[in-house]
């Protein structure tokens, strides 16, 4: 690899402390829990995983939304795990994100040009109001807005504009990464299209990269040329997205690729979907060994006793035991 | 299907062209309202309240600009003509020490609405900071802040009322004071419940993600979301405060005599109670309407705000 990564994550935590009330047991939920990866510029990695694995923590510890226990965050060849004061400023207006939920992440308010504005007048971007202005209705054009939503205030929208709100916003600093954290997944299945197709023809002007959340293993697929996949904190199973998809390694991956709905019912009465037994086990009290060992058809003796490590298998990483040798 | 079958089912005239007018689906037709705007359209709606608005504001210039033009001042005794009825003369008649009626109802109004608002006013002041600084910050500082909030609660008003009373001497300063030490806790814990639950919001974090400092998030964005409810809560504080002043000068240990107050008036009408009762109706009517018509304009605040409150 010649190319150095533009973000690049080493064993990083990210812990939280739970505990109730003075005098309780020390409770410490492990959201994240020693993750490593990758992302090149102008790349896309997609991170999947069920709900409460720590991908949307994940997420939020690399834009220092919460501060990480241990571990690194290069990000273009400097750490920034333990930013501050001006500096962790400058951070933030070359990484940016996008949130789940349009209708959350707008202040209801202020005006879509006061929301795109924001990030321009903290940054000191523009002198003039008039130069602010003239970006804003630029930025709308970029995500498909017209000039004269500026005035409007976000509740008068529909989620697919309002998530095209939140991308301009993102993109007022051009920045050159951004966490999109699930954008589509509040959206109307015909709509997420639309957003996906804007997010990669932004990628391709601006030569962006991005940190893809996501539970749809599908949507990850078309849009990521990395995928990892989450489970409980760590990262079981990183690699080229086709391979990912196709060819999957670790029995999560495979019960979750079994998990995609298929539009044709022939094809989808022959294939045999894998359903996992039980909950995904509490991120406190984890389970000895390996985290997936509790639901995991193939587990053996030692899954319950020892945590795998993550090796690499035909260009990507696995973390278990049954890839070992 | 093949292309004929097609036809078949669906014939060719089955479907129209739209019109390119209609083609235009993301033009927004209704007018873009800012808050303030919507919430003046809902209030407006409210007769009730209108009407209260309206007299709040006849009671305010009056109180200001009649002083200024009237021949009597709110001391000049005039002792040939004691507990007179209303008159051309005296509209609201004298007093036993033949002071215009009317007039030292003006006065009053000075006092109880400069009492009640300034009240209001400090209370929303200290009440966003302390309650914003303790909900947006957090941890040991919320918990140190908020255990003297629920100190200075559990403390009965009328004690440190005349203790302040005793020490700084009956006077609008004193009367302002002990009005808002113990008043500011109810709307810094709402305050801080406000900015709690908003501050988890993604609009929130997007905020911090963009850079924005903790003065921006707390200011602009989580006090600007929670007004509604602070605003209500203001509002229903000055009827409030002035009950409180009216009532401490009542008993004698708020506005001191000749200041014209409310409750003063109230007080030195009691002893004429049986020969001249009028006396006691001008001050206590005012007290009555101005706390209704502020409880009125509360509530229709509290409507106008509240999209879930609103009739249709």
């Amino acid at each position: 690899m010649s190319e150095k990564p533009i973000l690049s994550v080493r064993n990083l935590k990210t812990y939280f402390d739970v505990t109730k009330g003075l005098f309780s047991k020390k409770q410490i939920v492990k959201a994240v829990d020693d993750v490593s990866f990758d992302v090149m510029p102008n790349e896309t990695f997609g991170l999947v995983g069920e709900s409460g694995c720590g991908k949307t923590t994940l997420g939020r510890t690399i834009v220092k939304l919460y501060d990480p226990v241990e571990g690194s965050i290069e990000f273009m060849g400097k750490d920034i795990a333990n930013l501050k004061g001006a500096e962790l400023k400058a951070y933030r207006k070359d990484m940016q994100m996008i949130f789940q939920d349009p209708y959350a992440s707008l202040n209801p308010r202020m005006t879509v040009g006061e929301i795109i504005k924001e990030p321009m007048i903290i940054h000191n971007i523009y002198n003039t109001d008039a130069e602010r202005e003239e970006r804003v209705v630029e930025l709308l054009r970029i995500v498909g807005l017209k000039p004269d939503h500026i005035r409007r205030y976000p509740a008068e929208f529909s989620g697919g504009q309002r998530q095209r709100i939140g991308i301009a916003r993102a993109l007022a600093v051009n920045p050159k990464f951004i966490v999109c954290d699930e954008p589509i997944s509040a959206l109307d299945v015909s709509i997420q299209a639309q957003v996906i197709n804007l997010l990669e023809n932004i990628q391709k002007e601006m030569g962006l990269s991005y940190l893809f959340i996501a539970h749809d293993l599908s949507m990850v697929k078309h849009i990521s040329d990395k995928i990892g996949v989450m489970y409980l904190g760590h990262m079981v199973e990183m690699g080229k997205s086709e391979d990912v998809y196709h060819r999957p390694l670790h029995p999560y991956t495979t019960a979750l690729l079994s998990a995609i709905p298929i539009p044709d019912p022939d094809v989808a009465k022959a294939k045999s979907r894998i359903l996992l037994e039980g909950e995904i086990p509490s991120p406190i009290n984890p389970p000895a060994g390996c985290p997936f060992s509790t639901r995991c058809p193939k587990a053996t003796e030692r899954c319950h006793k020892e945590m795998p490590q993550p090796i690499e298998v035909g260009g990507r990483m696995v973390a278990c035991h049954l890839y070992e040798r | 299907m093949s292309e004929a079958e097609v036809k078949m089912v669906l014939p060719e005239n089955a479907f129209e062209k739209l019109p390119e007018d209609e083609k235009n689906n993301e033009f927004i037709a209704m007018k873009s309202r800012s808050y303030f705007q919507d919430v003046w359209f809902q209030y407006k709606k409210n007769k009730l309240a209108m009407v209260s608005l309206v007299f709040i504001i006849i009671m305010i210039l009056m109180a200001i600009f009649m002083p200024m033009f009237s021949r009597y001042s709110y001391e000049a005794q005039d002792l040939a003509n004691p507990n007179a009825l209303p008159s051309a003369a005296h509209w609201f008649g004298t007093d036993k020490f033949g002071r215009d009626i009317f007039i030292r109802i003006m006065y009053g109004a000075r006092i109880s609405l400069s009492v009640g608002f300034a009240a209001a006013a400090i209370n929303l002041v200290i009440g966003i900071v302390w309650g914003g600084m303790c909900g947006y910050i957090g941890g040991r500082f919320d918990m140190i802040l908020m255990r003297i909030v629920d100190i200075i609660y559990s403390v009965p008003t009328l004690l440190y009322v005349i203790l302040i009373m005793l020490i700084f001497g009956s006077n609008m300063f004193s009367v302002l004071l002990a009005i808002c030490i113990s008043s500011w806790v109810g709307l810094a814990r709402q305050v801080r419940a406000q900015v709690m639950s908003q501050k988890e919001q993604e609009y929130a974090l997007a905020a911090k993600v963009l850079g924005a400092s903790d003065m921006r998030i707390l200011f602009r964005h989580l006090v600007k979301n929670s007004i509604g409810p602070i605003i209500v809560n203001t509002t229903l504080m000055v009827p409030s405060a002035i009950f409180t002043e009216a009532f401490l000068s009542f008993v004698g240990i708020g506005i001191s005599i000749p200041m014209a107050s409310w409750g003063t008036m109230a007080n030195e009408a009691k002893n004429m109670l049986f020969s001249a009762p009028l006396q006691m109706v001008w001050p206590v009517s005012a007290i009555c309407l101005t706390m209704l018509a502020l409880n009125f304009i509360g509530d229709g605040l509290n409507q106008a705000l509240d999209p879930k409150k609103r009739s249709r």
